[in-house]
């Protein structure tokens, strides 16, 4: 009984003592990102293309070859192409150039109250988009009483019907995701400009430099790697969209006026429980989004090493 | 040029008084919202004309006292961000640490997996994953819905910044202390880290509380709704459910924003995550 005991204490230890060897430590550590690595993100990388190969209907899975990718070129996808890209152009322009000058403002000695204004300036990013979207659909309500038409009559212009156009439409999911992000860009750019050693200003001065010299030549080149970054990101996030529009219209918007590409993966993968159709559709926007990002590095010549 | 100074001094300090008033406008606009009749509120929207003597609590009273599934629903969401923060920042923070301070074979080639998870957009592993809900029937449960966020690339990829920084000569002295390598990790380097687990813990619990398109396809019945899920299903075209909209509104997003108030540091550096260089 004793010898037994003693037997299983010397395995526990054994197994204690390999358990705690610092050439097994690390994998135990690292175990729970290469299982979930493995399970949900290789696993369904790897099976998103061989369904976009295949019909799948319950209990019966058909190889169809390019079938799925010959339909998808169709009317309903180039105008969810078309609303994305629009999106994405508009939403990076807005959310790179504002949210720099609203940083260069904050940096500047002459502001007062800096905490409050950043603050105030973040607060929106707190909000869910779903929560957004209750407000901008208030706010911009048919209603002539409604604020954003009260607005458009104080200056004479007629009531606009914002769900309903195609420019509003797209106004509105610019405006419901610039609304949201633009504080947290101020404060990448904010960090940003802290970084900027300030003695570099005051010899520019010096030198009779004016504030526009001053932030073409010094301000920009230090500004460039986080306007790389935050454009990157505001890029793949624009032809992420989903939500901005599924506030406004759920899945069906009046003439596809706010349908997107995830949408429409959304729609046919999901509603019309066509998965192998959906699952290409997904391949075309990964290719997509991975031709666009390396444009738009290698245009800003973030691949040269001088420059990061 | 001291006038001109006092000139920018105005322009700057207006201009910023102004976007900021824009930017807060929405939510102030939700807020005195909420105490309107909600049917004047489906007929005229957030209007600037209010008229101060139709304000009442009618919309909070509906909705504490008739809408018990907003109240499941809040529960289903507290319940999902309390566990996802504690899970991920768990599993998320053990890798992220031993990709910092451990030399091992293969650790170069994990840490790429986590720069490829970062980068590729989650629609694109959206149906196979729901596909493997099916399959696991895990469909219409916590554990679907909390899954995708437990290890999270970006929080990895935090601690390990994070725990670069740490120093090294702890864990050897440590170690002559015959401190095991899981002691050195809970009892010394753990508490040093805190900072970046309360950054992270923001940047998961605020993900998960607003997280909506995932939930939306794995979630099936109205008790499983989480508050995202919830609000988006009463905005239908013939939805006359303001009362709850507005009121429940208010009340997923004011604590988030209270909490903001209290530990506003580690909001800006969990939501600004992204911008930590390498």
């Amino acid at each position: 009984m004793s010898a037994t005991s003693a037997t299983s204490k010397n395995k526990q230890n054994k197994l204690m003592k390999f358990l705690n060897s610092k050439k097994v430590v690390p994998y135990v550590f690292v175990s729970p990102f290469i299982l979930s690595f493995l399970v949900l993100t290789l696993y369904p990388t790897i099976q998103a293309f061989i369904m976009s190969f295949q019909r799948i209907l319950p209990g019966q899975v058909t190889f169809v070859g390019m079938s799925n990718y010959d339909r998808i070129f169709n009317p309903t996808f180039y105008k969810a192409l078309q609303n994305t890209t629009v999106y994405m152009i508009l939403t990076v322009f807005i959310l790179v150039t504002v949210p720099i000058l609203l940083a260069i403002f904050l940096d500047s000695k002459l502001t007062k109250f800096k905490t409050i204004f950043r603050s105030a300036l973040f607060i929106p990013s707190l909000t869910s988009v779903i929560v957004a979207g209750v407000i901008f659909r208030l706010v911009f309500a048919e209603s002539d009483t409604a604020v954003a038409n009260q607005v458009l009559g104080f200056f004479g212009v007629d009531a606009v019907n914002w769900r309903y156009n195609s420019w509003s439409a797209m106004f509105l999911m610019v405006t419901l995701a610039s609304w949201r992000w633009m504080g947290v860009n101020v404060l990448y750019f904010l960090a940003g400009l802290q970084n900027i050693p300030k003695e570099l200003y005051e010899s520019a001065e010096i030198d009779g430099a004016n504030v526009f010299q001053k932030f073409k030549n010094i301000t920009l080149p230090f500004l460039k790697p986080i306007i790389i970054f935050v454009s990157t990101i505001s890029i793949i996030a624009g032809f992420r969209m989903f939500e901005e529009s599924y506030v406004f219209w759920e899945t069906s918007s009046p003439g596809n006026i706010g349908l997107t590409l995830v949408g429409y993966l959304y729609q046919q993968g999901i509603q019309q429980n066509d998965m192998g159709f959906g699952a290409a559709i997904g391949v075309v926007i990964l290719i997509i989004i991975f031709v666009v990002s390396l444009i738009q590095l290698l245009l800003t010549g973030a691949f040269k090493r001088s420059d990061m | 040029m001291y006038k001109n100074l006092k000139v920018y001094k105005w322009i700057i300090n207006l201009s910023l008084t102004i976007v900021c008033l824009i930017a807060l406008f929405p939510l102030i606009s939700l807020i005195i919202s909420s105490f309107r009749p909600s049917s004047e509120l489906i007929r005229r929207g957030i209007t600037f004309n209010v008229n101060i003597s139709e304000f009442s609590l009618s919309n909070y009273n509906y909705i504490f006292v008739q809408a018990p599934e907003y109240w499941q629903w809040y529960m289903n969401s507290l319940i999902i961000s309390g566990l996802t923060i504690v899970l991920s920042l768990f599993f998320s923070s053990i890798v992220g640490y031993a990709l910092a301070v451990y030399n091992f074979k293969g650790r170069n080639l994990i840490f790429l997996f986590v720069l490829f998870i970062i980068m590729v957009p989650f629609e694109i592993l959206m149906l196979p994953l729901y596909q493997l809900m099916v399959d696991l029937q895990l469909i219409n449960t916590y554990t679907s819905i909390m899954l995708p966020l437990i290890v999270a690339p970006i929080a990895v990829f935090f601690f390990r910044q994070y725990a670069l920084g740490l120093p090294k000569e702890l864990m050897d002295a440590a170690r002559i202390d015959g401190c095991t390598e899981y002691g050195i990790f809970f009892r010394i380097m753990m508490p040093l880290m805190l900072p970046s687990f309360a950054a992270m813990a923001i940047l998961q619990g605020l993900t998960s509380w607003n997280n909506f398109l995932w939930p939306l396809l794995v979630v099936r019945s109205n008790d499983m709704f989480t508050l995202p899920i919830g609000l988006a299903s009463l905005l239908t075209p013939y939805g006359n459910n303001y009362d709850i909209l507005i009121a429940g509104s208010v009340m997923t997003v004011i604590p988030i924003v209270i909490l903001f108030i209290f530990f506003q540091r580690y909001f800006v550096a969990g939501l600004t995550t992204g911008g930590v260089k390498g």
